[in-house]
């Protein structure tokens, strides 16, 4: 029998800060902040933390964060790289650290002032060298731009069109109205808005982009038998998975021979294969949003629909909540906060605790994913 | 420092960061020619460029000559915030070219008026996902050659 992570560990408590087109503290203090705040919600003290995990691209390393807050000894820290690829694996180290018996209390976090910092893409001389030779010369020069380029093949493939695009800005906008802490919160977006919006990259417009934001967020995993004792219910990790597929190229992904079918449909396999559950059972999913096209290809990749439906299955409020499958409950990427998916981590909790501000009554299975289009992870969370 | 080691053009646009690998492919293009590496003992063609054969392990490499036909694999028209070298062309276009003896081998590009012509000097109108296109090269800065396309039947 190889062992297995199901419903060993749980999540137990989430933390926030506020978020903000700029925010005034450092990524350190905004980072302290969060993860003082998950422990709060947990009812655990930082001197029982043993464990961390965060993403490559988080400033604040380990260090700083455990002698800022006060943790004891830790004996697990891991990082995970690809940005917002890296979200739900944070989760999934310490899960794996947990149940394997190497830590007792880990903490994952993300810190970043995306909103009032430089944009990646702008710096000139430290790229990635190996695909960047092969794009940016030519003007491919940011996420979505690369993301654009699949966006129109897939949309020439399979008949996706831009109201479908909308489908998706629609449905993590009408969520962000009813959550106070998404920037968006008293911003509605129509049709017409998202239909005469300026170009980013044609075909993707101004509303198929994630916001760009400063926050930080923190949650806060310990073994189902301890979880039972903590504060706030707990929210089971019941599967956990990363995924490179064969043949990978990251965002550039046009050099494979199925440029379409991405890290998702990796990531998916494994995680369905040691679930008791499928994708029929999912009551409220969160689906990483950096750009509205990967919806319907994460839609498509966790097996919510087949090959080339990703597009029609957002068609008649399947997004929305009542609808198949509700999306983003908070808000999302597009319109909560984009701070590399970690917002959906937490609100993948709040739903299966019962306290989103836009709950599905009854949730108690959710999807969390990670980036697609970038080696990736997700998580099932139940209650 | 000169721009070439700034990595950028004179007029700012950048130029290919070279590693190990991809040198070849830059030579060449340096030659006017097209070529994709191989694997020297069962022939496979790869791109990007690699150490070693994906398929038969094999570190013997070769590069294989392409007739530079293609098609419009997907595009895009990036309007800015851009570095200013490319807002200053916005909207351009930036394409993928499948090319036709190497089906699954695409290469990222832009289509042009001609081998020296700006990146928007091709009408958006007349970009089509599957329109036949073949090489060109341009020089962007001196011993830098990149290849461009054009249209088939401009």
């Amino acid at each position: 029998m190889t062992a297995t992570l199901k419903d060993t560990t749980a999540i137990v408590g989430i933390g926030q800060t506020p978020f903000a087109r700029q925010l005034p503290e450092s990524e350190k203090t905004l980072a302290c902040r969060a993860v003082l705040a998950a422990l709060d919600d947990a009812g655990l003290s930082p001197s029982q933390v043993d464990a961390f995990a965060s993403y490559t691209m988080e400033t604040t390393d380990e260090v700083e964060v455990a002698k800022a807050i006060g943790a004891g000894d830790v004996t697990f820290f891991s990082r995970v790289g690809y940005g917002g690829g890296g979200s739900c694996a944070t989760v999934a180290h310490l899960a794996a650290a947990i149940a394997t018996g190497q830590a007792t209390v880990g903490v994952a976090w993300r810190s970043r002032k995306r909103g009032s910092g430089p944009r990646p893409w702008r710096d000139t001389r430290t790229q990635l060298p190996t695909p960047a030779q092969w794009t940016r010369p030519y003007g491919l020069l940011r996420p979505v731009d690369e993301i654009a380029m699949l966006a129109r093949r897939y949309m020439h493939e399979y008949g996706a069109t831009r109201d479908h695009f909308f489908n998706v800005a629609l449905a993590c906008r009408n969520r962000a109205n009813q959550n106070p802490a998404a920037v968006m919160y008293e911003r509605p977006l129509t049709r017409e808005m998202y239909m005469t919006s300026r170009w980013v990259s044609d075909p993707l417009c101004l509303f198929d982009n994630c916001l760009e934001t400063d926050g930080a967020l923190a949650c806060v995993v310990v073994a189902a038998e301890r979880a039972r004792d903590c504060r706030a219910t707990p929210v089971y990790v019941h599967s956990a998975a990363q995924g490179l597929p064969a043949q990978h190229h990251g965002m550039v992904n046009y050099w494979t021979d199925d440029p379409l079918s991405g890290p998702s449909w990796t990531a998916a396999r494994q995680l369905w294969k040691t679930a008791d559950f499928g994708p029929q059972d999912i009551h409220v999913a969160q689906i990483y949003d950096a750009f509205t096209p990967l919806i319907p290809l994460s839609l498509e990749g966790y097996g919510f629909c087949g090959r080339g439906e990703g597009a029609a299955f957002s068609e008649g409020g399947a997004l929305e909540l009542g609808g198949r499958l509700p999306l983003n409950t908070g808000g999302g990427g597009l319109s909560e906060a984009y701070v590399h998916g970690f917002n959906l981590i937490n609100e993948g909790v709040r739903q299966l605790r019962g306290t989103s501000t836009a709950q599905v009554p009854g949730a108690a299975t959710c999807l969390v994913t990670a980036g697609e289009g970038v080696p990736t992870s997700a998580l099932l969370l139940r209650s | 420092m000169s721009s070439i080691m700034q990595g950028t053009t004179d007029n700012g646009l950048l130029l290919p960061v070279q590693d190990e690998d991809g040198r070849p492919f830059w030579e060449f293009a340096a030659r006017g020619e097209l070529r994709v590496q191989a694997c020297a003992d069962c022939h496979r063609l790869r791109f990007p460029p690699r150490p070693c054969c994906p398929r038969c392990q094999s570190f013997v490499g070769e590069w294989h000559r392409v007739s530079g036909r293609g098609r419009i694999w997907s595009y895009v028209l990036p309007h800015p915030p851009l570095l200013p070298a490319y807002a200053d062309q916005a909207p351009y276009n930036v394409v993928v070219v499948e090319l036709a003896d190497a089906p699954g081998i695409r290469l990222v590009g832009n289509l042009v008026a001609a081998p020296d012509a700006a990146l928007d000097s091709v009408d958006p109108s007349r970009l089509r996902v599957g329109a036949p296109v073949r090489v060109a090269f341009a020089e962007l800065a001196p011993g830098v050659t990149v290849p461009r396309w054009l249209l088939e039947r401009p």
